[in-house]
């Protein structure tokens, strides 16, 4: 099977720890993840104002590009992504006036009505290959790794473009049993990481991330996955600052789920680009043995 | 805090330029406060979104534009998704930072970010960032 696959900024630089794993993955599942020719930056964010239209034409353009591909489905692996693309794509299909305007100012273009559907890798996965075809093909058994599933903000908010009911979430629980791990549940799962406030307001992001790590440790995780480039960032990269202004913390290392997904379907270490993670990925990994059973 | 709320306090002006940036209407606030409850960035603000709201109503300008609560909302839309009078403060704070934003006045600096903080960013860090709170 064939799908077009929108990457997005990060995943081609900062996070090809999140790319390359997942294409790999998706492989190894009998799916080619097709980049889509052309693709731009889709803004990362979706555009609130309400007069403001300009934004939306990097999103619709990438829409644009997978229905001149004869495609009419997209999937995307970043969070941010997903959501900047999905609610383009909601407001195409439903604002006849603003998708007037916007297609008659984007002359070079055909015309977009929001006939693409944008699907997160992670509803792919149980949608069009299923837990139970996972399953079959897991060589690595995550055995023993406590994962607390951190969904973030843009999987599930507005409701409009949530992956699936934020109450009754299972994607990422039902994706962590089926590599043989176990779910750590915890309050924090769908707390905001403090997103880009890590850049505008550091201190506030690094109390935000401390709150959110304290909650994933104190429920017993070992480890957090996730599906943002930002979160990981804010988790992940600069950990080291939350644990230097907190004596409690510990170490939590923190994992995109296309990386251990990789690991699980027996792919190795060398698809990960575990380099671009923190420092303990490698270590949590190692004590479990799961880098050396690959 | 003591507000006085008169005809002389009302700016109209700033009213509409929020209605019309935002497209919510925000005078369905019952001040019920879910919106300030479920905030993760509460106790950073100065003012909890829930007085935003009201501020905002009462066309009180200069306490709205000089608070940094807006600032500090990550639009995470914890908010949005559980205002019983289906107000997507999210939007009204957008349409807040805009009126400061569409003067050119930048909240962050993007030359003043060191290059250490610059290397190690993802895309989206700065995309976002830069969207969000520069002109």
């Amino acid at each position: 099977m064939k799908i077009s696959y929108y990457p997005g900024c990060t995943l081609k630089t900062k996070a090809k720890n999140m790319d390359c794993p997942g294409v790999a993955a998706l492989n190894a599942l009998g799916v080619e993840l097709v980049e889509l020719p052309r693709w731009n930056c889709c803004g990362a964010v979706f555009s609130l104002a309400d007069d403001d239209l300009l934004h939306l034409l990097a999103p619709v353009r990438d829409l644009i590009r997978v229905v001149e591909q004869g495609d009419n489905k997209l999937v995307v692996a970043c969070s941010m992504c997903y959501n900047t693309l999905a609610r383009a794509n909601l407001l195409m299909r439903e604002n006849s006036e603003k998708r007037h305007t916007i297609n008659t100012f984007m002359e070079e273009e055909r015309d977009y009505n929001g006939e693409v559907e944008v699907v997160h890798l992670l509803s792919f996965l149980r949608d069009e290959i299923g837990w139970e075809k996972i399953k079959e093909s897991i060589k690595v058994p995550l055995r023993g790794l406590k994962i607390a599933p951190y969904y973030g903000c843009t999987l599930l908010r507005p409701q409009s473009v949530a992956i699936e009911p934020p109450e009754k979430r299972t994607l990422f629980k039902d994706l962590i049993e089926t590599m043989g791990a176990t779910v750590v549940d915890f309050p924090a799962s769908t707390d905001c990481c403090s997103s880009y406030q890590i850049l505008s307001n550091p201190d506030i992001g690094i109390e935000t991330v401390s709150k959110i790590l304290e909650s994933a440790e104190s429920w017993g995780a070992e480890a957090i996955v996730t599906s943002c480039p930002l979160c990981e960032y804010n988790l992940g990269k600069r950990q080291e600052d939350a644990l230097r202004k907190h004596d409690k913390l510990k170490e939590l290392p923190t994992f995109y789920f296309t990386q251990l997904l990789a690991l699980a379907l027996g792919l190795g270490a060398e698809v990960c680009n575990f380099e671009l993670n923190h420092n303990g990925v490698v270590r949590l990994m190692e004590s479990k043995k799961f880098l050396t059973a690959a | 805090m003591t507000i006085e709320i008169s005809d002389k306090t009302y700016d109209e002006e700033f009213v509409k330029k929020v209605e019309e940036i935002s497209g919510e209407n925000f005078h369905k606030c019952m001040q019920c406060g879910t919106c300030s409850g479920g905030c993760p960035m509460i106790e950073h603000m100065d003012i909890p979104p829930r007085q935003i709201m009201i501020l905002t109503h009462f066309g009180l300008k200069d306490k709205v534009i000089s608070s940094k609560t807006a600032w500090i909302c990550a639009t995470c839309n914890a908010c949005s998704v559980r205002c019983p009078r289906g107000i997507e403060l999210t939007k009204v704070m957008e349409a807040i930072r805009q009126l400061t934003l569409r003067k050119n006045i930048n909240y962050v600096e993007p030359s003043a970010i060191s290059e250490e903080i610059m290397a190690g960013l993802p895309q989206i860090a700065l995309v976002s960032c830069f969207r969000k709170h520069t002109s």
